[in-house]
């Protein structure tokens, strides 16, 4: 066995050239399959990030419209309004509907300005819930007490200097002008990943209002379930109350609830697609690297007959020369795999980097230790199932025949 | 498989080949090449036998006969007692490798295997463990001088060098019989001296040795019986210079 091992060995590297061409096939299936998985599962993590929100217990209420750019709730027709979060509070399963508006500002600090998202903090209960709903935790300095005004809390792009843009770090007790308002900093989030809440601005609630003046629009209305099984009820519930209140039909809503999980799903719905896809090419990809395996232990079969006839002649079974044949395929796609998984591995890495720069998330890479194991030995598989073929003609060489050469 | 059936000739001697009225004719289109046409031969222990004939003489398909490599397509062959016809492929390879040890024209090394490797690999075939493998080809090794060159590849050998590491080769499984096909026609005549010289000490040590050749004066020489082969059947049976010391 170890014999037969060695000896494929030594064919591959006395056919030099030859077996690396031939095993590119299943190289590059194999490190599209892992790359492409890789990034599927890091884009997975990195955009149930970007929610910022993962508790399951949440509902968000948004009106549909132009928003396709910009922040939630801008550009809509027929906004949302606070009596709409007042009557979705009112049904029951409902513990809070909190109506918070997103907003952009104008922020001034060390004599640099930005244009900025600020979100609103509403006064009372509801505050505290808009903090458990973000899971928000403190880098520095404290949240605003449920009734605090002239305070800001800061996202963590902030505390960097060359993030915040005002080319200085912003620390707690700062103060900051948004629209021309002096507001002190109380505290800056901790990093969480996602380009939105990193670079938030939250303002109380009534002096956002007085600085931009949205009155009763609001922009997405944040609903607590009392139960969490119940999600699923309390959304129909409110797409209900909102169909009433807005009078559309069923099937027109010019707005929509959404669940985190919902929305989770439509993603990963996306992401199973196109994994699907470039699984799909990655298995044609093998499948030619299969066929030039085939190819390439046929032609070295020819090649070989001599030494075939030898081995023969000094007593090997034809499982012998079946097996030599066997493992040399097989060993051809497992290097094919090995150099596919470091390669997809080196992609995926690369891959996880360029997004993460792209929308200033910090989602670790996923090595996946079944998907390599699952790799190998498939691209094992591959080389010496299209082995068997050319192993049997080799082991079925009359030895007279085969050592006439 | 059955137990081999020893049979001794009027000296004794076990008769370790064994052809009887053995045809080998091909089929070439309309016509019959007839390779071997009717031969009957006896091999027995401890011999050292020529094989001689012109080119187209039947010598090489006789040869593949007599190294059960081919199957007649009449007659029987024994190889030791046993009717290789009622041998399956694989088992008769095995008895092959183990009573059969062949030395080739063309050398017919592997290339891609170390001198040591290609003298083991005969034990490979026959599960014999690592150790006793390494032991062996290094003792055979050295047996034909060659024991500084164990790890050079054929390539880095030269034609003598390769002959003898095909000797060792075929000593490995400890065969009774040596199959020689032309063994120094790809060599000078001093390396071609020196490895008849060889064949003659093996036979000296007990081993029988069967050597297909094309020159007479070789036959004559270094054997003690000489077939003479002419289309396909033995037209005589003489005498060598060698004389049996027993």
């Amino acid at each position: 066995m170890n014999e037969y091992l060695t000896f494929a060995f030594r064919n591959l590297r006395r056919r030099g050239i030859r077996s690396w061409l031939t095993l590119l096939g299943v190289f590059i299936g194999i490190a599209a399959v892992v790359s492409l998985i890789m990034l599927g599962n890091g884009l997975r993590v990195a955009a149930s990030a970007q929610f910022g929100v993962s508790s399951t217990q949440v509902i968000s209420v948004q009106a549909g419209g132009l928003n396709a750019f910009g922040p939630p709730g801008s550009g809509v027709v027929n906004p949302l309004q606070r009596e709409d979060a007042e009557a979705i509070e009112r049904l029951p399963g409902v513990e809070f509907a909190v109506p918070r508006n997103i907003e952009t500002v104008k922020a001034e600090f060390n004599d640099f300005q930005i244009i900025g998202n600020s979100i609103s903090l509403p006064a009372g209960e509801e505050r505290e819930f808009v903090y458990e709903i973000l899971e928000l935790e403190m880098e520095e300095g404290d949240l605003m007490a449920k009734r605090e005004q002239g305070k800001v809390l800061l996202g963590n792009d902030f505390s960097h200097k060359d993030k915040s843009g005002f080319e200085r770090a912003v620390e707690s007790g700062d103060k900051l002008e948004i629209n021309n308002k002096t507001f002190r900093v109380k505290g800056i989030f901790k990093k969480k990943g996602s380009f939105i809440f990193d670079s938030m601005i939250l303002i109380d609630d009534d002096e956002l209002n007085d600085l931009i003046g949205y009155g009763d629009d609001v922009d997405v209305i944040g609903v607590k379930v009392k139960d969490r099984d119940s999600i699923e009820v309390v959304k129909e519930d409110i797409e209900e109350l909102m169909r009433d209140r807005r009078d559309v039909k069923r099937g027109e809503e010019d707005f929509e609830v959404s669940t985190p999980q919902a929305a989770l799903e439509t993603i990963d719905q996306v992401l199973l697609g196109v994994q699907i896809f470039v699984v799909l090419i990655a298995l044609i990809s093998i499948a030619v690297g299969s066929i030039g395996i085939v190819n390439t232990m046929t032609t070295s079969v020819l090649e070989r007959r001599n030494e075939i006839g030898i081995m023969k002649a000094i007593g090997a079974k034809n499982s012998d020369i079946f097996l030599q044949f066997f493992f040399e395929a097989g060993l051809l796609g497992l290097i094919g795999g090995i150099i596919g998984i470091i390669f997809g591995l080196g992609l995926g890495l690369l891959g996880m980097n360029a997004i993460n720069n792209f929308i200033g998330s910090t989602t670790k890479p996923q090595i996946d230790f079944f998907l390599i194991f699952f790799s190998l030995l498939g691209s094992f598989l591959v080389g010496s199932i299209s082995g068997v073929l050319p192993a049997m003609k080799a082991a079925r060489q009359n030895p007279v025949e085969a050592l006439r050469g | 498989m059955k137990k081999p059936v020893k049979k001794p000739t009027k000296k004794g001697k076990k008769v370790l080949i064994d052809l009887k009225e053995v045809f080998k004719h091909y089929h070439l289109g309309e016509s019959t090449v007839k390779a071997v046409d009717g031969i009957d031969l006896k091999i027995s222990e401890g011999e050292f036998v020529s094989i001689m004939g012109p080119s187209g003489s039947g010598k090489s398909t006789s040869m593949n006969l007599i190294g059960s490599l081919d199957v007649p397509t009449k007659g029987n062959v024994f190889l030791d007692g046993e009717n290789i016809e009622h041998l399956e492929e694989s088992d008769l390879a095995q008895l092959r490798g183990r009573k059969i040890g062949f030395i080739f024209q063309q050398f017919n090394l592997i290339p891609n295997l170390t001198a040591k490797e290609n003298v083991m690999l005969p034990m490979v075939f026959q599960g014999h463990e690592k150790y006793e493998r390494e032991e062996r080809a290094e003792e055979l090794m050295e047996k034909v001088g060659l024991q500084e060159r164990m790890d050079h590849y054929p390539t880095q050998l030269s034609g003598g060098e390769q002959q003898r590491v095909a000797i060792a080769r075929a000593l490995a499984n400890d065969p009774e019989v040596i199959l020689a096909d032309e063994p120094t026609g790809n060599l000078d005549t001093k390396t071609g001296h020196m490895v008849m010289e060889f064949l003659n000490k093996l036979n000296r040590e007990g081993k029988t040795v069967i050597m297909i050749t094309h020159e007479p004066e070789l036959a004559e020489e270094h054997s003690e019986k000489i077939f003479w082969l002419k289309d396909g059947k033995i037209e005589k049976a003489t005498k060598g210079k060698l004389k049996r010391r027993r």
